[in-house]
């Protein structure tokens, strides 16, 4: 299993490409969407996306916007900040709003894939959470 | 401009000098033409009035001298009238006249004498031996011949002393006789003698030919054309007083007041020296020329004290406004380079992200077995690490240029700079050490607290802790920080002993992208930052430094935050 689903959202081609390959290589499944709006698209289409790695500027909806949006229809979907100008302020507005840590451009490669990494897992607990919730509802009714 | 900073400068200079100019202009110009005015309209009148009173002495003397004449000439008259020429022609009987009038009128009669026709004096009484004197040839005797009754002018005569003498023509039996009188010349001469007028006025009088018929009190120089002139003006009527300003041979001017006497004959002459006559004026004058000399002399001083301290004032304010000119002029610098610094932080960081991003996929794949083998993988390896390594110099560039367009936390609340001090020398310790630097604190206990930016304050004072650290650590030194209450503000002076700020870099020493440091340590930035932040905070920030001695940034942050200045790195800050 890969160690997380991502999908990377960056406005830069170049970037997005090189980081897939980079991503890829270290077993992370990755998909990737050039604006916010097709990552909300591909998000609506592809459930398995567990983290998505968000630039914060980018043209037409921003990260900040994207990340709301993002919360807003998939509250499970974490959120990791990607910018290339990383102020306090940002990062306090995106972890208020949920996100789960940010990272600033360029970024050390293990940083990310820690930071990944953790995403990963705190949207899996937040699962087994829910389905053990469930099952726990479904037996005290069937009791 | 910064010739006009100074007091001495030539442009507060002419200033200085035209207010002078000014001042005294509409002060003294005037004064000077009241006072001249004054004195012009005082000494036309006091003119008129010293003029009107001589010709009032001298016509009322003329009248004393004319009824003197006139009476001498009645007195013999009566003899003449009264008495037969037969009574007369003898001496004792004329005698007898002569006494009578002498014990009348004193010593005015000096002697009387009766002549016939023939000029022959018939009989006579005085004190010369004139008997039978022959007059026939004289000139006063064919004048007397010729008119009823004749004054004639002094002269000599036989007895060779000045005289004159009045006489008066009878008939008696068909025949013409003369009775004649001396006038003695003392008692004339008294009357006119008299008349004195201030110090240096006299009186005399001169014949038609200009020959004087008194003597003079003082000695006269004028020449005789003066009187000559006066006779011409005077057509011998009775209030036709002369008034003329002569000068004489001694070029003294002399007032000369004439009018005619003994019908046309005599010319009364009173003469006053011009200063004598017009003393008071000259008096008033002097005054006049005090009073205008001491009170130009007070405008003067006030106009040169009062300007001074005019230009004084002007000269600080000017250099108040230059001094916030220049505070404008940077805080515009830095608005327009803090926009330019957010924008090429934005533009820049993005490429370089990628750049790093590819070296790192370079290092991936040479992870690969078979480039494992490549002779050359070291270099690879090492050119990757550089290229990282100048990419983490540009992200910090941006970030720097990023923090100096931005705040970095906006947040203010109550700072104890102490401790933030002593947390920020605490971080640098080890660095100091390395460099054989001590960091002394000398701080004032129970510090008010400043409403600040904890992480702004920290930039500040870190920077500057740096700059020193910086400068010190090839060959150690020692830094001091200070910390004291001074007024409403708190003042925090960091001091080394480094080989501080050269005389021409001190006034750039805030400029952005300024830097003393070798390319590649400093980006020119901290400083300017430190500018921008404690400006913020309406503070100030400022440095001293002699070199190879002591360099001192000081910081003042005021308790109460003043009007907030907004800086570039503020306006910067809120478009993102």
């Amino acid at each position: 299993m890969a160690i997380a689903n991502v999908l990377l959202v960056d406005d830069e081609v170049p970037f997005v490409e090189t980081m897939t390959k980079r991503l890829n290589k270290r077993d992370l499944q990755v998909s990737t969407a050039f604006s916010g709006l097709e990552a909300l698209e591909k998000l609506d289409k592809e459930s398995r996306v567990e983290v998505v790695i968000l630039d914060v500027k980018m043209p037409g909806m921003d990260g900040i916007e994207t990340l709301r949006e993002i919360k807003r229809k998939h509250p499970l979907v974490e959120v990791v900040m990607l910018t290339g100008h990383a102020t306090v302020e940002t990062a306090i507005e995106g972890m208020r709003l949920g996100a789960y840590d940010y990272l600033m451009k360029p970024c050390d490669m293990d940083v990310l894939i820690s930071k990944v990494g953790g995403a990963a897992s705190r949207r899996r607990e937040q699962e087994t959470k829910i389905v053990e919730a469930r099952i726990k509802e479904i037996t005290m009714r069937r009791a | 401009m910064a010739e006009k900073n100074t007091i001495g400068s030539s442009y507060y200079g002419s200033l200085k000098r035209n207010m002078v100019l000014v001042v005294i202009m509409v002060s003294i110009t005037p004064m000077i033409l009241v006072s001249g005015l004054i004195l012009y309209l005082y000494q036309n009148t006091y003119r008129d009035k010293t003029y009107a009173h001589l010709a009032e002495l001298v016509t009322k003397h003329k009248q004393n001298i004319d009824f003197f004449l006139k009476e001498r000439l009645d007195d013999i008259r009566f003899l003449t009238r009264t008495f037969t020429f037969e009574e007369l022609g003898e001496d004792s009987f004329l005698q007898d006249r002569l006494f009578t009038f002498q014990e009348e009128f004193g010593p005015v009669f000096v002697d009387l004498g009766v002549i016939n026709e023939r000029g022959i004096q018939v009989a006579y009484s005085g004190p010369f031996k004139l008997g039978r004197a022959l007059y026939s040839e004289a000139d006063w005797f064919k004048k007397a011949m010729s008119r009823e009754y004749y004054i004639s002018d002094v002269f000599l005569g036989l007895r060779g002393q000045p005289h004159f003498i009045v006489a008066v023509k009878e008939n008696w039996k068909g025949q013409s006789w003369i009775l004649r009188a001396t006038i003695d010349f003392v008692a004339f001469n008294t009357l006119v003698e008299n008349i004195r007028i201030g110090k240096t006025g006299f009186a005399f009088i001169v014949n038609k030919d200009g020959e004087f018929q008194t003597k003079p009190l003082f000695d006269v120089a004028a020449s005789k054309n003066i009187y000559l002139d006066l006779l011409r003006l005077d057509k011998g009527g009775d209030t036709d007083v002369h008034i003329v300003e002569r000068y004489d041979t001694m070029g003294r001017k002399n007032i000369l007041v004439a009018d005619s006497l003994k019908g046309g004959d005599w010319l009364l002459v009173c003469q006053q020296n011009y200063s004598d006559a017009f003393a008071d004026l000259e008096r008033a004058l002097r005054w006049t020329i005090l009073i205008n000399v001491l009170g130009g002399l007070a405008i003067l001083t006030m106009a040169f004290i009062l300007s001074g301290r005019i230009v004084k004032r002007i000269a600080k304010t000017d250099q108040e406004k230059n001094k916030m000119d220049e505070q404008i002029v940077e805080t515009g610098k830095l608005a327009s380079i803090g926009e330019l610094a957010a924008g090429i932080a934005h533009e820049i960081n993005n490429p370089v992200a990628i750049m790093v991003e590819e070296a790192g996929w370079i290092g991936d794949l040479l992870e690969e077995e078979d480039l494992k083998e490549s002779s050359n993988l070291d270099e690879f390896k090492r050119a990757l690490n550089q290229i990282r390594t100048q990419g983490k110099r540009c992200k910090d560039i941006t970030y720097k240029l990023l923090s100096f367009a931005r705040k970095t936390d906006p947040r203010e609340q109550d700072v104890q700079l102490n401790e933030l001090l002593e947390e920020l020398i605490a971080l640098s310790a080890q660095r100091a050490k390395y460099g054989n630097i001590t960091i002394k604190t000398d701080f004032q206990e129970n510090l008010p607290a400043v409403m600040v930016s904890q992480s702004e304050m920290q930039q500040v004072f870190l920077n500057l802790i740096n700059n020193s650290i910086d400068a010190m650590e090839k060959r150690g030194g020692e830094i001091v920080v200070r910390s004291r209450l001074q007024g409403n503000e708190v003042v925090v002076e960091v001091t080394d002993n480094g080989p501080g700020i050269a005389r021409a870099n001190l006034g750039r020493i805030f400029d952005p992208f300024f830097t003393t440091k070798p390319v590649g340590k400093g980006t020119g930035l901290g400083l300017s930052i430190c500018f921008g932040i404690v400006k913020k905070y309406g503070g100030e920030i400022e440095v001293r430094s002699v070199p190879e001695v002591e360099t001192t940034f000081s910081v003042k942050i005021p308790l109460t935050k003043g009007k907030p200045e907004r800086t570039g790195a503020q306006r910067a800050g809120s478009e993102h």
